[in-house]
């Protein structure tokens, strides 16, 4: 911040009083006032949670066993869609990213239509197919004996449905990124295209790929509509954190509160601790 | 081609570039692609390694097809018996010195143990075991260059490939880094084909240079021949000659319209005459007695060269002269003056151009 780095040009720039910073003092009213708007009103419902949180009778609300169910279930569901996203949406992110095939681009947009699709929508989508007289889902019944709507499985198809594009479009993004001539560094060293994959490309493309499965494991959480539609609400089974929020707020607006700031403080909890430990912010 | 461990016609056509270089290699024998940017240099290097498939021509290393398409054949890079250093070294940036040592190893089956074991010492023979346990992002261009040497030789590899190996280093470390790279190519009993636009570079490393520009062998043979029979610009200008092409008959050379120059060969046909800038002498009017060699010419620049000065000069040749700074201050050297240019006939070599 020194005037030989921003030469003065021109009367305007020689108007400006000495030693008055030259960023920070600048920032246009019009810019300000918005962003300062932008942050209350991320930030206000959160505080507004934690103003009319029961602090009293928090830790026997805590203790219900309702509570603990619901809690465990989220997190057992949000980590095995997002594995299940990691097993399937890594290698389908390395196919758009690193070869050309005739539809690509129509590939792509397909795999981002559940970003933009309500969940509610996809949830019906899931039940057309998955449900028991879905299109694979019939023959799944009948040959396997397997059913997926309304179980816990469900509930791990739905929200991976949903959180997938957020992994593939992350992977894929840091893949294209990536310099590839550390791959052919790797195949000149006899590295074939598996081992370079397993051995180069992925701890490579490492803190993308932390940030994407962060991006989905939280959007997975987070699932309500298709999980709902496909998954129901059985407390114990396929009722996760957002359904039971959603439940109780029709009868006990305070476990209501309860649920949301434990669900809140979680993801929190989580989400902080991997972003320091795996993403690097520029 | 027998006793030559890589026998080669490199044959790549892309849009409008095309690259067309036979090469031959001896097993121990160091041979540098010379050549300006864009020369094709680096892609004939990725047809060796495999990283470009060749689209005409064939690349045998010990009797064994790597690349031959008219037969559709093609060996990966990661079934081919090579070794690279890429010019920005291109070493793993999550694996320590080390591991990046081993990984070739590794990926030819050895176990964990016996590949850190031959990292090691490919480490102690590049003098870098002091830093196995660092990242490279810890390391200098000098010390990466090393490792990356290290980690292509750990292979074993019939053919040893560097791209402009030293291009990434600073003055100082590059004139250590030459010297040491140079016992290293020496031991590799392999061999190895080195690619540099720097002339330097491949003077003191190679045994035999392979000049390319866009994309064809210009001149081929050891150092000796090249520096002493130019046969572009290029390579000309490369060796610090002036170098002028013309119909020779008996010991003239007419080398442009008004421009005879005498020389003590005799040759018939067409030809090459090659002189040294310090062979041209600069005077005010023309010579008495008009001399042989003797040419009208107009200053177009003048810049520093060691204690001299370089005089490029325009006329019916362009010609580079050396002068000493006294001369310069005499004859009053700026672009425009008019001055005469005079080369002694034993001062200038003439030799074939067919």
């Amino acid at each position: 911040m020194t005037l030989t780095e921003h030469p003065v040009r021109g009367p305007v720039g020689s108007r400006r009083p000495r030693g008055a910073p030259r960023r920070g003092g600048g920032v246009p009213i019009a810019l300000l006032l918005p962003a300062l708007l932008g942050l209350a009103f991320l930030t206000l419902p959160l505080i507004g949670l934690l103003a009319r949180t029961p602090w009293s009778t928090l830790p026997q609300r805590l203790a219900e066993p309702g509570v603990l169910a619901a809690l465990r279930l989220s997190l057992l569901t949000a980590t095995l869609a997002t594995l299940l996203c990691l097993l399937l949406g890594v290698p389908l992110a390395w196919l758009l990213a690193r070869v050309e095939f005739p539809g690509r681009r129509l590939v792509r947009a397909l795999v981002t239509v559940p970003l933009v699709l309500p969940p509610v929508v996809g949830g019906v989508a899931l039940l057309l197919v998955f449900g028991r007289r879905g299109l694979i889902g019939g023959w799944l019944d009948q040959t396997f004996g397997i059913t997926l709507p309304f179980t816990t499985t469900g509930v791990v198809f739905a929200e991976a449905f949903v959180a997938m594009p957020f992994l593939v479009i992350a992977v894929e993004g840091a893949l294209r990124g990536a310099d590839r001539r550390y791959e052919e560094a790797a195949a000149t060293l006899g590295a074939g295209r598996w081992t370079t994959f397993t051995h180069v490309t992925v701890p490579l493309v490492g803190p993308g790929l932390a940030a994407g499965a962060v991006l989905c494991w939280a959007r997975a959480l987070g699932e309500f509509g298709a999980t709902i539609t496909f998954a129901g609400n059985y407390p114990g089974r396929t009722q996760t954190m957002p359904l039971a929020v959603y439940l109780a707020l029709e009868t006990d607006v305070e476990a209501a509160i309860v649920l949301s700031l434990i669900l809140l403080v979680v993801s929190v909890v989580i989400l902080a601790g991997l972003r320091d430990r795996w993403i690097s912010t520029p | 081609m027998t006793g030559c461990l890589l026998d080669a016609r490199l044959a790549v056509e892309r849009g409008d570039f095309r690259l067309d270089v036979p090469l031959r290699v001896a097993a121990g024998e160091v041979v540098a692609l010379l050549g300006p940017n864009g020369a094709g240099k680096t892609t004939a290097l990725r047809a060796l390694a495999g990283l470009q498939p060749l689209t005409a021509g064939h690349l045998t290393v010990a009797g064994s097809d790597l690349d031959r398409p008219d037969r559709r054949t093609f060996v990966p890079a990661e079934h081919r018996s090579v070794g690279v250093v890429f010019q920005d070294y291109l070493l793993f940036p999550h694996l320590n010195v080390l591991d990046n040592v081993a990984f070739g190893p590794r990926r030819h089956g050895a176990n964990r143990r016996t590949a850190r074991r031959s990292a090691g010492d490919w480490l102690a023979r590049v003098g870098m075991v002091a830093h196995a346990r660092r990242r490279p992002g810890q390391l200098s261009g000098g010390q990466a260059q090393r490792v990356a040497l290290a980690r292509a030789l750990a292979v074993r590899p019939a053919v040893l490939l560097l791209d402009e190996p030293l291009a990434a280093l600073d003055a100082r470390t590059r004139l250590d880094t030459r010297a040491e790279l140079h016992r290293h190519l020496a031991a590799h009993s392999g061999a190895t084909v080195l690619v540099t636009h720097d002339p330097l570079d491949a003077l003191v490393l190679a045994d035999r240079l392979v000049i390319v520009e866009e994309g064809r062998v210009v001149q081929e043979g050891d150092a000796a021949t090249v520096t002493a029979r130019p046969r572009t610009d290029y390579v000309a200008q490369l060796v610090g000659l002036n170098l002028h092409r013309g119909r020779a008959e008996n010991n003239h050379i007419r080398v442009a319209d008004g421009l005879l120059l005498t020389v003590p060969e005799r040759l018939d046909g067409d030809a090459f005459v090659a002189f040294r800038p310090s062979a041209v002498a600069l005077h005010d009017g023309q010579p008495a007695g008009s001399p042989p060699n003797t040419w009208p010419a107009t200053v177009a620049g003048v810049q520093r060269h060691g204690d001299n000065l370089r005089v490029q000069l325009d006329g019916p040749v362009q010609v580079a002269a050396d002068v000493p700074p006294a001369t310069a201050a005499t004859l009053r050297l700026i672009p425009g003056q008019r001055v005469w240019a005079a080369v002694e006939v034993t001062e200038t070599h003439a030799y074939p151009a067919g």
